[in-house]
This record gives C-alpha cells, structure tokens and sequence, in this order.
C-alpha cells in the first residue's frame, strides 16, 4: 500500500494485504463535523475499505464525503458498516466514484433511519459513479424529508435503506424478491437495491442480490 | 435537417405500406376468433401482421399465437391502461408503434390487422390508425343492436354478425337483424357468419381480399 | 411566444402520445396493496414528484434548453444522463418507450429541428423527459414550462391510474392533486438551478420503491398498464 494518511476522529488501520478499516475513534459525525475519505486505486491493484462499527450520525450538520477514483484493472470493495441517522442529525454524504475501463467495484452503502425506536435524522446523499467519462449511476437519496418519509413510492413502511454498486465482468441478468431487486444499468454495472425494516434483513436482502449480481462472490 | 429513414417517425402515408384493417366490437363477440380465421383464409396468400389490444395484459395475443395460424413474432400486443377505446380513438400512439415496428421488421406486409379491446358500440377506430374497420356483433347480444346503431354498427365498412348458430337458442331474429343493420348502415355491407362452423371465416375474407387488392391498385409498394 | 399555450397541451392527459396507458407504478401499488386508498395515493404522489419528478422535470428543463441549438452529440449526452438517473431496466424501458411515441405524435404538431436531429440521435426513443424537454423546445416553451408539464405529469398519470384501478371518487383525487400546487413549483424550480452546461449535478433522486414496484409489474400476468 503506498500511502495511508488520516486524522482523528477517523483513523485507517491496515488489516491485510490491501484491506484498510475505518476505525471512528469518536462517536459521530457530529454537528459541524466534515469527514473526508480520499481512495485511489492504482491499476492492477486490489483495495478493500471496511470498518469495525456503524457510523451514527449525531444531531447538527454534518459532512461526509468520499472520493474514489478506480484505475484500469484494478478492483476496490467498499462495504463499511451502515450510517445510522439518528434523531436530529442533518447528514450530507457525497460520493463520487470514477473508475477507468475494466476497473472492479462493489461499493455498498446502507442507510438507518433511526436507532431502535427513535425517529430518523434527516439525510441528503448524492452518489455518483462515472465509468469513462460517462455516466453510469447518479442517484440521490432523501431520508427525513416529510415529502418522501412514508410514502409507498419511496421507502414505503421500511426503515432501512441500501445499495450495492457492482461493475466488472457481470452477468446481464434481472432478479426479484421481496423488498430487493437486482438491477443491471444502462452502462457496464448492476445496481443491488433493498428496502427492510431492519439492518439483518436489509443485509441479507442485498447479499442475496450481490450473489447473483456477482457469481463469484462467495 | 430532414427526418430520416432510421427513425420509426414516419407520418401516416398510404403508399408503400400495407392496409389497416381495425376489427373491433363488444366483448365476447368473436373479434379474436375472427383474426384467427383471417390469418388461416388469408395466411398463404398474404404477408400478415397482427396487433392485439388486450383489456388484460396479452391474453388475446396468446391465444392467436397458441392457435399458430400465423407465426408468433408477428403478432404484437398494445397495452391499454382500462381504455380500449382511447387506445384506437383518441390516443392512438401506442398502435401505430406497434403496426410500424411490424412493418419495419417484417415489411413489406399487404395487410396489418388491428383488434380492439373489447368495448361497448360507441368504439370505433380513428381514421388515423386504421384505413377500413370491420364490427364484430353476435346474435346473443339480441336482435335490437343493429337498430339502437351507434358509430360501430353504422360507420364500419363492414357489419359481421357472429354466432348465427346460436340465433335459435336465444331467440334472435336474424331476418330482423338484417333489415335493421341495412337501415343504419346506408347500403354498406354486413354478413352473417358463424366462425365456429366455418373456421376460416371465409365470406369476411373474401371481402378483406377485395379491399386489399383495391389498396395495392391505389397505393402501389415502393418499398 | 406561445409557450403558455403549448405547455398546456404537452401537460394535457389527452395529448395522443400514449402516455394513458402509463401508471407510473400506480397499478403495481395497488395490486400489493400499497395504494388503497385516497391517503396512500396522497403520498405516493407526494414522494413521486419530490423524487422521479423532480428528477424528470430537471431532465426536462435541460432538453428544452438544448432544444434551441440542437445537436445529435448533445443529445444522446444528455439522455446518457437520463440513463444514469433511471436504474431499473422496467422503468427505462417505459420511459423510452414513452419519449419514442411523444416523438412521433409532436413532430408532426410542431415540425422542427429539435425534434427531427433528437429523433436522428436516438432512433429507439429517447428517454420521456428528454423527448419532453425537446418537444417543449419545439413548441416555444421555456425550460421552466417544460419542467412544469414534466412535474405535472409525472402525477396526474398514476392519479388518472388510480381512479380506474380503485374506482376512488376523482373529485377527492383531483383535490390531492391540487393540493401539490406548492411542491410542483418547487419541483420545478429546483429543477431550473442547475446551468445548462452541468447536467452532471442535475438533480438524481431514487425511489428504491418506485423501482421495485416497476420490476415487479412486469412480472404481473394480469396488467392493465403498461408501467
């Protein structure tokens, strides 16, 4: 690994051979808290990014912004544990994922609306994935919004949101189940998407999907 | 820049294209029945293509393929959103999209026949979409339809009266039926017919091959 | 100009360019029961506009823009950014077919350039909002009005859906209509920030149940809808 580089409260710990863990060695993101992650992967290496806790987003504005960037034939997994939106936090996350050819990614993201009992947080996420300067998923989601907070078109009756990102050599194909799809974009990518109301549920919703997204996944 | 030929935006344009036959009329009359005994008169000496307009997903269209009197591909089905008639009437998009994309694959066609869903008598197709129409009635719906007319039973080119078998069963007069439709319908024809005696409908197709033949004298193939 | 009037028949439900057929995931709610009544529909069509018509008006908007100096690149760019917005394969489908018939039907209304080079960039149908932004263009509207008949739209399909689906009193849906009048403007607005030269932060918002619901119809045997 060339370089590793971080700050308080977020420290990377290298746990592998290529695998990095985000260790939060304070509770947040905060109010006026903004958390930067910057991953580049040179080509024809391999990266994973996980990390030992979910994160809880505290009352208060807070940032957190991820920039990754994917070289040609190099392979980036990126599963850290889900973003809890507790009561009062006002979360931005911004993702902006940009792969050259041939590059490998699985990149999941989950969302919690609340601790157990506890009305969510509000939430903006904007995520956005760029294969060869086109576009291959945007997409953005609004959590604690009174416009979308239980309407059947959006999360319907469920409090857990998450996706799974996959590109690389991927089978074309579409599969259905209960509160999970598995949905292969325009561009070279296959989208894992599940609603639950619980995080097992919704973990095992989508590792359900990223199995048949991805048939080599164990 | 001009519209070019790559595009599927072409105008309504009679030359170099096939016929438009709508065959519409209530539901259960026979109208499925009735494309079917076309495509079995017709099937040999014409280039077909069907379009369905299934009240319910592609019931009407599985059935004439299942019955495999004219090959799968070339019956394409048009969804309607619990509005048959606006599908053949007012917003008739969806099936010249699908009467087009038959022809582009399979072109050049002598005759594309678009069924309606199932509807009441004030359905009838726009000009817009089909170049003749045929109404589908049957003797159980009773022998007072021709006279209460509306647009179907006055206006199509073609009045078919089906399941004359059944005339004696329910009580329908099929002299009085005829007098009738001759009144509404200003000389235009009608004909009686009982398609599951006569599979191949064969009076029906001997007037769609009259018409056929008329619309390739006017509008010769190009293509 | 006669963008006002033009604007009104884009938005009319009654513009033949297929668009009855389309619930918008309306009938797929109410076969599993997430749509039964007047409240639901109320805030299905709340989260709709706040998320695909926000969405679809922003795309909207964009085309109409690019409508006045059109060109093929630009144009399959900027339906590549409609591609990027839609990830289920249903809705994409759906929407293409859509943008292809309201080609067709405004071309011969309002004959154009805009029209004619979308309809040359992509042959197969071009994503609704783009073709809706671009037939806007074509008719004198401004890209705030084509965002508005975007928005607008994007709502009165799957409530025209559901008073057929549910047999629901359409005075009453009509009132929940209007009482959308605030979040369409915003919708709209919104939709307009963004500088014509950066669709890339035009806005993205996902309705991960919208997207489920439109992958499940399909596979649905008994369908009324096409979407």
């Amino acid at each position: 690994m060339e370089t590793l580089r971080s700050d308080p409260p977020l420290t990377l710990r290298q746990t592998g051979p290529g695998v990095v863990h985000l260790v939060s060695t304070a509770a947040g993101p905060l109010g006026g808290d903004h958390f930067e992650l910057t991953i580049d992967v040179a080509p024809h290496t391999t990266l994973a990014v996980h990390s030992v806790a979910s994160t809880l987003a505290l009352p208060g504005l807070s940032r957190l912004t991820v920039t990754a960037r994917v070289g040609a034939r190099a392979a980036l997994r990126y599963s850290p544990e889900p973003i809890v939106l507790a009561a009062g936090c006002d979360l931005r996350v911004a993702v902006r994922l940009t792969l050259a050819p041939g590059a490998t990614v699985f990149w999941r993201e989950e969302l919690v609306f609340g601790r157990y009992g506890e009305a969510s947080g509000r939430c903006h996420s904007r995520f956005d994935a760029i294969v060869d300067d086109v576009p291959l998923l945007r997409q953005e989601l609004l959590v604690g919004d009174p416009a979308v907070d239980d309407s059947p078109a959006v999360y319907g009756s469920a409090r857990c949101v998450g996706s799974t990102l996959l590109t690389g050599d991927l089978p074309r194909e579409r599969h259905l189940a209960d509160g999970c799809a598995v949905l292969p974009l325009a561009g070279p990518g296959t989208l894992v998407s599940a609603l639950a109301a619980d995080t097992v549920e919704l973990r095992r919703r989508l590792e359900w999907g990223e199995r048949l997204a991805d048939k080599s996944l164990p | 820049m001009s519209a070019n030929h790559d595009d599927h935006h072409q105008a309504p344009d009679g030359h170099g294209r096939a016929l438009r036959l709508g065959i519409g009329g209530p539901v259960g009359s026979g109208k499925t029945a009735l494309v079917a005994a076309l495509c079995r008169s017709l099937g040999p000496s014409m280039r077909l293509g069907v379009v369905t307009n299934d009240i319910y997903t592609t019931e009407d269209a599985d059935f004439l393929r299942r019955a495999g009197v004219i090959d799968a591909d070339r019956i394409l089905a048009v969804q309607t959103g619990c509005c048959p008639h606006t599908a053949i009437r007012d917003d008739i998009a969806a099936n010249l999209d699908a009467v087009e994309t038959l022809e582009e694959r399979f072109g050049p066609l002598d005759l594309v026949i678009v069924e309606s869903g199932g509807d009441n008598l004030t359905a009838t197709f726009s000009r817009g979409l089909a170049d003749r129409q045929i109404f589908v009635l049957d003797v159980s719906g009773g022998d007072k339809v021709p006279r209460k007319g509306g647009p179907g039973v006055t206006a199509a080119d073609l009045l078919v009266v089906n399941k004359t078998d059944l005339a004696p069963m329910v009580g329908a007069d099929l002299t009085v039926m005829s007098r009738d439709a001759a009144k509404v319908r200003d000389g235009k024809p009608v004909l009686f017919t009982s398609i599951r005696e006569d599979k191949g409908a064969h009076s029906v197709a001997e007037w769609v091959v009259g018409i056929v033949d008329a619309w390739h004298h006017q509008h010769a193939h190009t293509v | 100009m006669h963008g006002d009037m033009a604007m009104l028949l884009l938005a009319d439900s009654r513009l033949p360019a297929g668009g009855h057929a389309h619930s918008g995931g309306a009938e797929e709610a109410v076969r599993v029961g997430a749509i039964t009544g007047p409240e639901d529909l109320a805030r299905f069509l709340r989260g709709r506009l706040a998320t695909a018509g926000v969405v679809t008006a922003a795309l909207a908007a964009a085309a109409c823009e690019l409508g006045a100096d059109p060109a093929q690149e630009r144009w399959r760019r900027l339906d590549a950014e409609a591609d990027a917005r839609i990830s289920s394969p249903a809705q994409r489908d759906a929407s293409r077919t859509q943008g292809r018939l309201l080609v067709r039907t405004t071309r011969r209304i309002w004959p154009s350039e805009a029209l004619d080079s979308l309809a040359a960039a992509v042959p197969d149908g071009a994503h609704h909002p783009v073709a809706l932004g671009a037939a806007a263009a074509a008719a004198g509207c401004e890209p705030r009005q084509a965002a508005l008949a975007a928005a607008y739209t994007s709502v009165t399909a799957p409530a025209t859906a559901a008073v057929r689906l549910l047999g629901l009193d359409p005075v009453l849906v009509h009132r929940l209509l209007a009482d959308l009048a605030p979040a369409l403007n915003d919708a709209a607005h919104e939709a307009c920030v963004i500088q014509a030269d950066d669709w890339s932060s035009l806005p993205a918002h996902a309705a991960p149940a919208l997207d489920l619901l439109a992958e499940q119809h399909l596979r649905t045997e008994v369908r009324l809808f096409v979407s």
